[in-house]
């Protein structure tokens, strides 16, 4: 027997992994950019990376089962005679009749309201079905203005002005072809059938100066009854905060990069922005360092999952959080019962991305009356409503073994970082040492 | 052009009424006073002719009407006066700051002077007239609404413009409808240039009677339809096709 050389096992490059090389395929076969709906996909540095700490002899507990843990939030006090006030400090952000479907918009609100939280609108204007099903509803105040009237400002709970939001900071809107039906092509003035790129920035106003008068207009028009909301994707949080409280904003919404799109290209949701968890101390300090800390309210959202992540970002100093992504989850996205259809579709429950194109065999990204009959609006909305009073019982249990009796008390003492990207970004020790990473000087 | 029949004061932009004005001067009172009392006006109120004084180039002066009553600004204004005007006839004589009538819903807003950028923004209905000049991004993103100018608009105007007709007396600045969609531009002076998918269109009768009758509404003597060009979209752009990529 000759002795053979034996041979290395085939190895793909760390580079050039399997996705890199399908998307050169997919680019050069097509000649046009990848699109898809959600928030960035890559791992990123986020609230897995934080832990409570819980108590020990210097810190005692609630009493886990018996003693109140105030979950409840007041959104809007700075300005508006009629601030918001919600049961939980989870709210549903917005995402758009045309992106989702009616039914979709329809579950939101109902599940929002069994939970006595809001829901948003989003860039396609207000729908009945919405307004009627959401106690609390917040109105989008968009660059494309579709179906913007003043009639549905003064019926929404509080105004949202978006500047960007997490996925595309920067960028704007995107609702291809297929999913505008006559329904949605009236509502946002637009033929239907052709794809309707909204613009990223708002039409009559630029810059904080501008900003501050459109607020003023904004509050006159509604008489000062409503809260009004700034949201800014994450970019440079530090900043975009302050200039917001300076333009007069009852309340700042930071969109991390997690946060998810209706569509747009994917090298803008991986390459463009900030994770959620690096904008939340920026955000605070900001709001700290103007003494408006809590008169100002910050929500964050991107990648809100559970219970302690709500607990880690009210300790990081938000008020409350915002969902999108689970929210849609709960109803029903990227439900494995569907598989087979995903299959088809060439990508599998969990996977399944592609909310641009009106197909989703779940029924809620799509205008496709066959396809969004299998969201039941009623029982969607319980689901929801299900999934957000598990988040709250879960975040209050995590308060209350830190000893604190509202989720407002939590605070960066109450947590530790696994990781030196985390703890910098939070600004919270790295475990078991005492080292926050650029903290005097170190 | 609206379907419904023109409202006197879309008929009569600007004129006054007969009956005594409610006279409301912005040196003593509060922009929030002057807001709230127009917006608690309901149909069938005696209060229909409002006279604002001293308004020195405040911002939001008479946002968010929603009853056609008429209202005379005596003086200039700041940002987005008549903001989301939803049936008033509001005349302005003075200039106008940016975004003046953004978003109007119907009536009527005539300025005497010139006006800012964003004249008319993301107009529905109604009818915008200014009888100087406009400056840049005049009629963006408009959804509706009819504009006529007596004087020259600046650049990038009808931005994105999805509905309605921006009449232009004057001349139009650079890239003049860039990305348009279902509005329509008439032009009687020179273009500097058109933006991306703007193209000239020819001017059919069903457009000479169309613009005849807007400029009869807004009160424009001496000038013919047959004067004008007409401005639109070619259309390519609407379904995003790679070999259009250098469009942008």
């Amino acid at each position: 027997m000759t002795y053979r050389n034996p041979p290395t096992t085939p190895r793909k490059s760390a580079t050039f992994d399997d996705y890199t090389l399908s998307e050169i395929r997919r680019a050069a076969a097509t000649g046009i950019y990848d699109i898809r709906g959600a928030g960035a996909k890559r791992k990123l540095p986020h609230f897995d990376d934080l832990l409570f700490l819980g108590a020990s002899i210097s810190r005692y507990p609630l009493e886990g089962y018996r003693e109140r843990c105030d979950t409840s939030v007041v959104l809007g006090s700075r300005h508006a005679r009629k601030p918001i006030e919600l049961k939980i400090p989870i709210t549903i952000a917005g995402m758009s009749f045309g992106s989702l479907s009616g039914p979709a918009k329809e579950a939101l609100g109902r599940g929002a309201t069994l939970s006595g939280t809001s829901t948003t609108t989003g860039d396609g204007g207000m729908t009945e079905e919405e307004r009627g099903h959401s106690k609390t509803l917040v109105y989008q105040y968009l660059p494309s203005r579709y179906g913007m009237n003043p009639r549905d400002l003064r019926r929404a709970d509080a105004i949202e002005v978006v500047v960007g939001q997490g996925a595309k900071p920067g960028g704007g809107g995107m609702l291809l072809g297929q999913k505008i039906s006559d329904r949605v092509a009236e509502m946002r003035t637009l033929p239907k059938g052709i794809d309707q790129r909204s613009a990223s920035r708002h039409p009559d106003w630029t810059g904080p100066d501008d900003l501050e008068i459109k607020i003023l207009e904004l509050r006159e028009i509604t008489d000062w009854e409503k809260p009004i909301y700034v949201k800014v994707g994450g970019a440079r949080p530090y900043y975009d905060t302050a200039l917001a409280v300076k333009a007069g904003a009852d309340v700042v919404v930071v969109d991390g990069m997690q946060g998810g799109t209706a569509a747009t290209q994917e090298v803008f949701i991986e390459n463009v922005g900030q994770p959620t968890l690096a904008c939340i101390r920026p955000a605070v300090q900001a709001l700290q360092d103007l003494g408006m800390h809590r008169k100002v309210q910050l929500i964050v959202s991107g990648g809100i999952r559970n219970g302690a992540d709500v607990a880690k970002a009210l300790a990081l100093g938000v008020d409350a959080v915002s969902i999108g992504t689970a929210a849609l989850v709960a109803l029903g996205d990227n439900d494995p019962r569907w598989e087979a259809e995903y299959s088809a579709l060439g990508t599998t429950a969990g996977a399944y991305d592609d909310w641009h194109e009106g197909r989703d065999p779940a029924g809620i990204t799509t205008q496709d009356p066959e396809l969004m009959k299998r969201v039941d609006p009623i029982a969607a909305g319980r689901r929801l409503a299900n999934y957000l009073k598990v988040m709250t019982l879960e975040a209050q249990t995590i308060a209350r073994a830190c000893g604190k009796n509202s989720l407002h008390n939590l605070e960066p003492e109450d947590l530790v970082a696994l990781s030196i990207e985390a703890a910098a970004m939070a600004g919270v020790p790295l475990a078991g040492t005492s080292w926050i990473p650029g903290k005097n000087g170190f | 052009m609206p379907a419904t029949p023109m409202s006197k004061a879309e008929r009569e932009p600007g004129h006054a009424h007969n009956q005594a004005s409610r006279v409301f001067d912005l040196s003593v009172h509060s922009l929030r006073e002057l807001n709230q009392a127009l917006h608690k006006l309901t149909p069938g109120s005696n209060e229909t002719a409002w006279e604002v004084l001293n308004p020195k180039g405040s911002h939001s002066v008479a946002v968010g009407v929603d009853q056609p009553v008429s209202i005379d600004v005596r003086g200039s204004v700041g940002y987005y006066c008549a903001g989301m005007n939803d049936g008033a006839a509001i005349t302005v004589h003075g200039s106008a700051g940016p975004g003046v009538g953004e978003n109007m819903m119907s009536g009527s807003i005539v300025i005497k002077g010139d006006a800012s950028q964003y004249a008319g923004a993301t107009g529905r209905g109604g009818l915008l007239v200014i009888e100087g000049n406009a400056s840049s991004r005049c009629g963006i993103s408009m959804k509706g609404i009819d504009i006529v100018v007596h004087g020259n608009i600046g650049h990038m105007s009808a931005f994105m413009a999805q509905s309605g007709n921006l009449v232009v007396l004057g001349d139009a600045g650079d890239a003049l409808g860039d990305s348009i969609y279902e509005a329509r531009l008439f032009v009687r002076g020179k273009v500097e240039s058109l933006g991306a998918d703007c193209i000239a269109k020819e001017m059919r009768s069903e457009h000479i009677e169309l613009l005849q009758a807007l400029l009869d509404k807004a009160g424009v003597t001496g000038v013919k339809a047959s004067e004008f060009k007409r401005y639109g979209s070619a259309r390519k752009l609407y379904n995003f096709n790679i070999d259009n990529a250098d469009a942008y």
